[in-house]
C-alpha cells in the first residue's frame, strides 16, 4: 500500500490530476491485469501471450486463434467463473461500504449484520428441506429453487432488521447493527441445525454454500447477475449522500438529504445485492470488510471515490482470490471463502496496526 | 417571510416536549432562546429545522408548510449548527467544512465552493486546523468546524458582494434564509465564544439572515439577540424585545435561582446569579 501510494505521489507531480482519480484509474488497470494472469492460472497453464491472441481474436482484432483445446478452457470455463468473480466481488466491496456509511460503523458488512448468513440459510433450507416445503411444486422450481431461497433470506433478514430497529417513525443505526448481529447468530443456529440433519450428499452441496464456490450453476445464474450488476450501478452513485450521512443522520437531513427514504433504499438495495451474490456463490467473507477499507487508506473517507474504488478493489480481490484458489491444492480446488479468509484475515489484521500507528496524536 | 412555528406541539406517548408554542425567527433579527435544562430548546430547534415534524400545529418557512418542502429546497434556505456531531470517519476539516456545499452542488461550480469554504474557515478561525483530521480535534475546535459548515451552507449561491457565483440563474435569491445554532457557544474558550456571538448576529444585520440561537448565559442574550423566547417545560412563558423580557424576576423564578440587575458602569445592566 505504501508502495502505491508513492507511486501515485510520484505520478502526481507530472500530472494535474486529483490523487483519488489517478487512485481509480490504478484500480482499473489492476483489475484488467488481474484478470489477464488469472485467465492464465489453473490446471492448464495458458500464457499470458496466448490469453492476449485469444482475446484479441474473440474481439476480432486477429485472426489467428491459440490451440482449440485451450480456447475451449478460456470460453467455457475461466472467462465466466472470472465475469461471475469481478461482479461478485465488486457487489460485495460495495455493499460493505456503502453499508459502513449506512451504520456509520466501520465494522459494518453484510456479513456481520447477518443478511449473508440468513440468505445461506434460505439456501441451506432449500437443499434440506425444499421437498417436503413445496410438495410437488418442488421439481417446478428446478434449479433456481436454491438460489430464490437465498435471495428471499437475505430480504427477510433486510425487512426484519429495519422493521425491528425502527421506532417512532426512524431507525436508529447502532440498535440497527446490534440487531443484526442478533439475526446473524440465528441464521448460523439455523444452519448449524440443517447441518445436523442433513445426509451424505447434502452435505457436500451444504459446504458449497457455506464456505463459498464461483463455479456457478450455469445459466441459472444470469438473473441474480443482472440483479447486481443494477444493484452496484445504483449504489456506485450515492457517494456524496453517504457522506452527509457520515456527519449524522439529523445533519445530513440539515444538508438535504432524505434521510429516510436514502436508508430504505441503500438497505434494501445491498440486501439484493447481497443475496443475489450469496445465491450464486454463497458466503464468501472478508471482501466487504476489507476491500472498503484498503481502498480508504489510499483514498480517504471521500465516498465519491470510496464506492467506485470498493467495487473495483472487491473484484480485485476475489479474481486473484479465486486465481489462488483453483491453483493451491491441484487438481482439487479449494472453496474460496476459505482463502479470503486465510489471505484477507492475517492481512488484514497487518493493516489495522498500520492504520493504528497512523492515528496517534 | 419567516420561519414560524404555530401553536406547535410535540407529544410522545402522551407527555409533552412542546406545548402550543408560537414562535417566529424574522430576517435581520437575532432570536435567542432561554430556558432550563429539559424545557424543550432542542425539541423546538428541531421542529424548525424539519427534523421532526410537531404533532400539533403548523411550522412555516417563508410562507409555505414544512411538511410541503423537500429537504434539498429547505437546505438551500436554513442551516443548522448542532450541538456535537460525532464521526469516526477521518475527513479531512477541509472537507468537513466542504460537505456544507452539498445543497448546492448542482447549482454551484467547484471553484466558488472552494473559496466560501476558504472564507468560512478563516472566519471560523480554524485556518491553522483545516488539514487535520476531524476526528482528531478537541470539542471547542469541533464546534467551529461546524460553525463554518452551517456558514457556507447559509451562503448559498451568493458571495460577501452579492455577486452569484452560481454557473446558471437560482431563483431563490429572494426566499429569505435562516441560521439555527444550538448552543453554539458549548465548548468555546470565552474569545471564541464571542466570536461565535458575532459571526451570527453579522449575518443578520448585514445579509438580513434569520437567526436562532439556543443561549444559556443572560448577559450574551442582553449583548447578541433582539428577542428572546423563555422556555419552561415545554411552553413558551415569556417572549419579545430582549430589553423587556430580561428582567430579574420572571428570570429568577424560571430558573429558581435569584438573578439581580447590576449597573454596569460602562452602560447598560449586567444580570447576576447570586445565591445566598
Amino acid at each position: 500500500m505504501i508502495a502505491v501510494k508513492q507511486m501515485v505521489a510520484a505520478l502526481q507531480m507530472q500530472l494535474p490530476v486529483n490523487r483519488s482519480a489517478l487512485f481509480l484509474i490504478l484500480l482499473t488497470v489492476g483489475l484488467c491485469a488481474a484478470t489477464i494472469v488469472s485467465l492464465g492460472m489453473g490446471g492448464v497453464e495458458i500464457s499470458v501471450g496466448d490469453v492476449f491472441v485469444h482475446l484479441g481474436q474473440r474481439i476480432g482484432v486477429t485472426e489467428v486463434g491459440i490451440d482449440a483445446f485451450d480456447a475451449r478452457i478460456l470460453d467455457s470455463l475461466r472467462l465466466p467463473r472470472i465475469l461471475r468473480a469481478i461482479v461478485i466481488g465488486a457487489g460485495l466491496g460495495l455493499a460493505g461500504a456503502v453499508m459502513q456509511s449506512l451504520f456509520r460503523n466501520p465494522i459494518a458488512d453484510p456479513g456481520i449484520i447477518g443478511v449473508s448468513a440468513s440468505a445461506a440459510f434460505g439456501a441451506v433450507t432449500m437443499i434440506v428441506a425444499g421437498h417436503l416445503i413445496l410438495g410437488t411444486y418442488y421439481a417446478a422450481f428446478g434449479p433456481y429453487g436454491v438460489p430464490v431461497a437465498a435471495f428471499g433470506g437475505a430480504v427477510l433478514a433486510t425487512v426484519v432488521i429495519s422493521i425491528l430497529s425502527r421506532q417512532d417513525g426512524r431507525t436508529d443505526a447502532a440498535i440497527m447493527l446490534l440487531i443484526g448481529v442478533a439475526i446473524n447468530a440465528i441464521a448460523f443456529a439455523g444452519v448449524g441445525v440443517f447441518t445436523y440433519m442433513a445426509d451424505d450428499a447434502q452435505l457436500r452441496s451444504l459446504t458449497f454454500w457455506q464456505m463459498g464456490a464461483l463455479s456457478g450453476n450455469g445459466p441459472t445464474d444470469m438473473p441474480a447477475l443482472i440483479v447486481m450488476v443494477l444493484g452496484i450501478a445504483y449504489l456506485i452513485r450515492l457517494g456524496t449522500p453517504l457522506n452527509l450521512f457520515l456527519l449524522g443522520e439529523a445533519e445530513a437531513r440539515h444538508l438535504g438529504v432524505e434521510v429516510e427514504h436514502l436508508k430504505r433504499r441503500a438497505t434494501v438495495i445491498t440486501a439484493l445485492v447481497v443475496g443475489a451474490a450469496v445465491a450464486v456463490s454463497g458466503i464468501i467473507g472478508f471482501v466487504g470488510l476489507v476491500a472498503p477499507h484498503l481502498v480508504r487508506l489510499a483514498t480517504g473517507p471521500d465516498n465519491r471515490y470510496v464506492l467506485p474504488a470498493s467495487a473495483m478493489g472487491g473484484a480485485i480481490i476475489l479474481t486473484a482470490a479465486d486465481a489462488v484458489a483453483r491453483i493451491i491444492v491441484l487438481p482439487a480446488e479449494l472453496p474460496i471463502g476459505l482463502v479470503t479468509g486465510i489471505v484477507g484475515g492475517p492481512f488484514f489484521l497487518g493493516l489495522l496496526i498500520v492504520e493504528k500507528k497512523r492515528r496517534r496524536l | 417571510m419567516t420561519l414560524m412555528a404555530h401553536k406547535a406541539d410535540f407529544k410522545v406517548r402522551g407527555r409533552y416536549l412542546l406545548r402550543d408554542v408560537s414562535i417566529a425567527v424574522t430576517p435581520g433579527e437575532v432570536l435567542a432562546i432561554l430556558g432550563p435544562n429539559g424545557a424543550g430548546k432542542s425539541t423546538l430547534l428541531k421542529v424548525l429545522a424539519g427534523e421532526i415534524s410537531p404533532s400539533g400545529g403548523r411550522v412555516f418557512q417563508n410562507g409555505r408548510p414544512l411538511s410541503s418542502i423537500s429537504a434539498l429546497d429547505l437546505a438551500q434556505e436554513r442551516a443548522v449548527m448542532p450541538q456535537a456531531a460525532s464521526m469516526t470517519f477521518p475527513f479531512t476539516v477541509f472537507d468537513v467544512v466542504a460537505l456544507g456545499r452539498a445543497p448546492f452542488r448542482k447549482v454551484s461550480t467547484r471553484q466558488f465552493d472552494k473559496k466560501q469554504v476558504r472564507r468560512a474557515i478563516e472566519l471560523a478561525d480554524i485556518t491553522h486546523l483545516q488539514n487535520r483530521a476531524y476526528p482528531a480535534l478537541s470539542g471547542g475546535e469541533k464546534q467551529r468546524v461546524h460553525l463554518a459548515r452551517a456558514l457556507v451552507q447559509l451562503w448559498g449561491v451568493k458571495d460577501a458582494t452579492g455577486k452569484s457565483g452560481a454557473s446558471e440563474d437560482c431563483d431563490r435569491t429572494s426566499a429569505a434564509r435562516f441560521l439555527l445554532l444550538d448552543e453554539p457557544t458549548a465548548g468555546l474558550d470565552v474569545s471564541h465564544q464571542h466570536a461565535v456571538l458575532a459571526l451570527a448576529r453579522r449575518e443578520a444585520k448585514e445579509y438580513g439572515v434569520g437567526v436562532l440561537m439556543i443561549l444559556h448565559d443572560f448577559n450574551q442574550v442582553l449583548t447578541y439577540a433582539d428577542q428572546v423566547a423563555v422556555l419552561t417545560a415545554g411552553e413558551v412563558v415569556a417572549q419579545g424585545p430582549v430589553t423587556n423580557v430580561m428582567a430579574p424576576d420572571l428570570l429568577s423564578s424560571v430558573f429558581k435561582s435569584p438573578i439581580r440587575a447590576i449597573d454596569d458602569p460602562v452602560g447598560g445592566v449586567v444580570l447576576v446569579n447570586q445565591s445566598a
